[in-house]
């Protein structure tokens, strides 16, 4: 009798125990989600954050400056004084385009090829090793390849162009380039490996050469992938900051000649940082401008290569 | 007659098939470039950095003097920072992806998350830098501490985690979780105990491979006004602070020889540090990685 109603007792404390603590799991159960959206809504708000303080404080420089010159003034000359300043976001845009121009020639074939190599003619074997040495290629700091630009490449192209500069478009354009290669080869990989066999083999079996199932079926197939990698490719380049800072010089100019010293958006930015223009100053709000600018090259570059994979993507 | 002219046929062939080769003659020299710039980057920074790489070069302050130069401070200061950076990315990142693969319903809302985290990722790393210096630096008055520095870098690298930590959360398979609930367990606690501890290898993978790149960079923190010269180590969050890709950077910008050298020292021991970290990613990859 006595044990039943311990028994009973102790089934009771349990079923109680049991109630509270589901009733805790309810309460976990109905907030976590909860947490878990406050942190989905934290990108959100660097989205946010990003375009509200980039328009404010271009909003505060356009006081200042007007929108008109800061479009169409050919010259960026901010530290002359307030009077005599100049800013004229063309010299900055000429040698952010100028390095990308350069990169791009760069990154475009050697990645296109090594792309090609690695999906249609490596095998397996090999592309297991050269894979990762390009992850390494990848993962590289763009300090290391600034320093590389400044103490290497330049004084090589030296040999060749006696009339480079220290400072100059060519050589951080090039080690952009170098840069992007990793990208665009494992990007433009990924696409052709997309292309499924079937569409290869039918084409070696008409007689065609593996160099023309590259081209004239792997390539075509792929090309909206292919072509998205570029444009990623070039969006890296425009937002690319140590390199052209330490290898290509603070001079901004319109008038493109490689050789010399020029100066990106990107550079104008770190120089400004470095330097100690007080808050609430005209040149330290054109850093917001110039910032503006950058983000909405970038941007339009992200949304045309989502719109170039998703709108002309071939399916298989 | 022979309709096939077997002339024509041979030199057309011989035609196309020494274009392949040449072809594929470029393809493996361009494959080859990329690995020979590799080589060549290395051995410049080994062969220049060699001569000051010592213990002291680790242990002391930066100076003027090349000889008695160091990066004690700026590892200190690296390490602050990332102290900052690796819990806020990580619980962000990770929160974030469970929401998105777990919670979220496809409807716009989910959709509009998604885009906007890859349209974040291609963000150049300089206007995080713009935001940082804004928002934590003068908004909420962190000054140029390690704290406003550590958080900047943390939504800079939010993206990549969330990306990687979803991909992770998605190998899941349907049956782990439906034998969960068929235990009678409910979702949190089928997240917590099945989920999350299945997909763990994948997602420290992914964040420890977007911590070293945080390690690597140097424009935003630049921004954000990390110091050039620092012969201190962090007290706290508060504290003024390097890090190793600024002091490279300014040792970098110095016109004397034995200053690019002490760059290419400091050079080596960030990469090692990298090296090392990549190391930790792939094994733990390869080790606690299960395919379902």
């Amino acid at each position: 009798m006595d044990g039943n109603r311990n028994n009973s007792s102790s089934i009771r404390q349990m079923i109680k125990d049991n109630k509270s603590k589901r009733s805790r799991s309810a309460l976990t159960e109905k907030t976590m989600p909860k947490l878990f959206l406050a942190c989905a809504i934290i990108s959100i708000l660097t989205t946010v954050g990003i375009v509200f303080t980039l328009l404010a404080e271009t909003f505060t420089f356009f006081e200042r400056v007007s929108i008109v010159e800061f479009v169409t003034n050919k010259h960026w000359f901010p530290f002359t004084g307030e009077e005599h300043a100049d800013y004229g976001i063309i010299a900055l845009v000429a040698g952010t385009l100028t390095v990308t121009a350069i990169a791009m020639a760069v990154a475009i074939p050697v990645g296109l090829a090594a792309a090609i190599y690695l999906s249609e003619y490596a095998s397996a074997k090999t592309r297991k090793i050269i894979k990762p040495i390009l992850e390494v290629l990848a993962g590289v700091p763009t300090i290391v390849y600034g320093f590389f630009a400044l103490t290497f490449v330049t004084p090589l192209l030296k040999e060749f162009i006696p009339t480079l500069k220290i400072f100059n478009a060519l050589s951080p354009g090039i080690v952009v380039g170098i840069m992007i290669i990793p990208m665009i080869a494992s990007l433009s990989e990924d696409a052709m490996n997309a292309v499924p066999n079937s569409m290869r083999e039918g084409a070696l079996a008409l007689g065609a050469t593996k160099f023309e199932v590259a081209i004239k079926v792997v390539l075509p197939a792929a090309l909206s992938g292919v072509i998205a990698s570029f444009v990623l490719g070039i969006s890296r380049a425009i937002g690319e900051t140590m390199i052209v800072t330490i290898a290509g010089g603070s001079r901004p100019t319109s008038d493109i000649n490689v050789t010399e010293s020029i100066q990106t958006m990107t550079a104008y930015i770190v120089q400004v940082s470095q330097g100690d223009a007080g808050f609430g100053t005209t040149i330290y709000y054109s850093i917001y401008a110039v910032g503006m600018t950058l983000f909405l090259f970038t941007l339009i570059m992200n949304l045309l290569a989502q719109f170039i994979s998703r709108r002309f993507r071939e399916e298989y | 007659m022979a309709l096939i002219k077997k002339e024509t046929v041979r030199k057309r062939m011989g035609r196309r098939i020494a274009a392949n080769s040449t072809a594929k003659g470029i393809f493996i020299a361009a494959t080859m470039f990329a690995l020979v710039v590799l080589a060549v980057l290395l051995y410049r920074i080994g062969s220049e950095g060699m001569e000051y790489l010592s213990l002291e070069f680790i242990t002391n302050f930066a100076s003027r003097m090349p000889e008695r130069a160091g990066i004690w401070a700026a590892l200190i200061g690296t390490l602050w920072v990332m102290a900052v950076t690796a819990p806020v990315s990580f619980i962000l990142g990770v929160g974030t992806a469970i929401y998105l693969e777990e919670y979220a319903k496809k409807n716009a809302f989910t959709r509009f998350i998604q885009i906007n985290i890859s349209n974040l990722a291609g963000v150049p790393s300089i206007v995080f830098g713009l935001l940082g210096l804004t928002i934590f630096v003068r908004l909420l008055e962190l000054q140029r501490s390690v704290l406003a520095g550590g958080l900047t870098m943390a939504l800079l690298i939010l993206p990549v985690i969330v990306v990687a930590s979803q991909e992770a959360l998605r190998t899941v398979p349907r049956d782990l979780r439906e034998a969960s609930y068929g235990m009678g367990a409910t979702k949190w606690q089928t997240i917590r105990r099945i989920v999350f501890p299945a997909a763990l290898p994948g997602i420290l993978t992914g964040t420890i491979l977007a911590l070293s790149r945080a390690i690597g960079e140097t424009a935003p923190l630049l921004v954000v006004g990390a110091l050039a010269y620092v012969a201190f180590v962090p007290e706290n969050l508060f504290s003024q602070f390097t890090v190793l890709p600024i002091q490279l950077y300014n040792w970098t910008s110095r016109p004397q020889e034995d200053f690019h050298m002490l760059a290419a020292s400091g050079i080596i021991v960030l990469l090692i540090i990298l090296l090392i970290m990549n190391s930790i990613a792939v094994y733990i990859r390869n080790k606690f990685h299960k395919r379902f």
